[in-house]
């Protein structure tokens, strides 16, 4: 399959591409490793009118320890940061499609593509990270919880571009995250990301967030309401578990109905949590 | 709009310069102005791997990358591991251990293991099946591919690719 025509351009800097952007108008669009873009240009889904190469803009792709947070350039592949010490994104990351896709694929590219149905979006939301957008007024800093609008939709403006990705370390944290999906490289029929910090016995701080549960990654309160303060126990975690689906709106398609959708959010939101609460 | 845009490659550790549409993909540059056939298009949709090649060593599948996307890039196709005569050690247990029988899916399945070698040159039987979930058969069912990665790594596959 071959996609519609467009205009190609190759920028070095990140200011390049924002006056590309700007230039090129809503239909221009940028392009990283395009494992997201180049597939639905390819079924005529999308076809924009000018794609901007970035993947040669240096000092975007790589991972850095900052104090209390982690940084991560937006160029970065899914398989490096599968390697990394990055809590919970480096198991996410290691589940993302096949290995030849996390070669290519690149953090900053799935988290602006908005899919509800990729894995780093809700993984982000429940590390409370945040993006950091470069337009023509300089960058701003967007959190997860705005970042997310609708499906395929994000906060970036037409003209802004996504360069780095930040979380919190996450010291002391387990992390879990269970997906269930038809084929060993498919995109999740539902799947559910846990972080959980366990003192003295009691789960002091718990972060779930559901992939593909909605139009957008979703936080899953009430499970972290339930299991705030609790034993860190299975029967605990049991009956935590059990909220997982409240508040979501997953839609029907060809891999299951909603009612199904909700069960398989509690059953593999349990064993999220349980896999945070092993130890490491 | 568009227009041709020129691309500078090394293929198999030759260099070639290019003039290509902007969408002109990797693997339709590779065999058409190549004429580099071994590498081939199989669902065309980033699913079955038939098009896997190494860029700059790593396995990525070439209908998924635009042949302007690999500017400055080496690439390692199928004909670049060996041929007559010369094969690869993972070309020799694919033929000894009856890896494939339409052949299809075999340079991509051929591609995605060499890349798993180089990175692990004694994995087990599951991190075989794992390294390969980016690549369908849709023949042998999979046992016998298995067991040709398996010999290739006894027999010291793990080798790094000339590129």
């Amino acid at each position: 399959m071959i996609t519609a025509e467009f205009d190609y351009q190759r920028v070095s800097s990140v200011a390049d591409a924002v006056a590309a952007l700007q230039a090129g108008g809503e239909d221009a669009k940028l392009l990283a490793g395009g494992h997201s873009l180049v597939p639905l240009m390819k079924l005529r889904l999308a076809a924009p009118s000018r794609l901007i190469d970035i993947s040669g803009v240096p000092g975007l792709a790589g991972i850095e320890r900052d104090g209390a947070q982690w940084r991560i350039g937006a160029l970065t592949p899914h398989a490096r940061l599968a390697a990394s010490d990055v809590g919970l994104l480096n198991r996410v990351a290691a589940t993302i499609a096949d290995p030849q896709v996390r070669n290519r694929g690149t953090i900053g590219g799935s988290l602006a593509h908005g899919d509800p149905a990729s894995d780093l979006p809700a993984a982000v939301l429940a590390l409370d990270g945040s993006v950091v957008a470069h337009g023509p007024d300089g960058e701003r800093t967007i959190a997860a919880s705005a970042f997310f609008s609708d499906y395929m939709e994000t906060a970036l403006a037409p003209d802004e571009m996504l360069c780095e990705v930040r979380v919190p370390a996450m010291d002391g944290y387990g992390f879990g995250y269970e997906k269930f999906h038809r084929r060993a490289e498919d995109w999740a029929v539902v799947a559910v990301a846990a972080a959980v910090k366990v003192l003295d016995g009691a789960c002091v701080d718990v972060r779930v967030a559901l992939t593909n549960m909605a139009s957008t990654p979703l936080r899953a309160g009430a499970v972290e309401a339930a299991l705030r303060g609790q034993p860190a126990t299975a029967e605990a975690v049991a009956a935590a578990a059990q909220r997982a689906a409240e508040g979501t709106d997953p839609p029907a398609d060809l891999d299951a109905d909603a009612d199904y959708k909700c069960h398989l959010a509690r059953v593999l939101c349990e064993r999220a949590l349980v896999a945070a609460l092993a130890p490491a | 709009m568009s227009g041709s845009v020129t691309v500078h490659l090394t293929v198999n550790g030759v260099e070639h310069e290019l003039e290509v549409e902007p969408r002109r993909l990797l693997v339709h540059a590779l065999r058409d102005d190549l004429g580099l056939t071994g590498t081939h298009v199989g669902c065309d949709t980033s699913n079955c791997g038939a098009c896997t090649v190494h860029l700059n060593g790593d396995a990525v599948k070439s209908c998924t990358i635009l042949a302007v996307q690999a500017e400055g890039s080496a690439v390692t196709t199928i004909e670049g591991l060996g041929g007559e005569g010369n094969l690869h050690p993972l070309q020799e247990a694919f033929w000894n251990d009856h890896g494939l029988q339409c052949g299809y899916c075999t340079p991509g399945m051929i591609m995605a293991s060499a890349a798993l070698l180089a990175e692990n040159a004694h994995p087990s039987e599951a991190e075989v099946r794992h390294a390969l979930d980016g690549n369908l058969c849709r023949c042998t069912g999979y046992h016998n591919i298995v067991k040709a990665v398996l010999s290739a790594a006894e027999a010291g596959a793990g080798a790094p690719v000339a590129s």
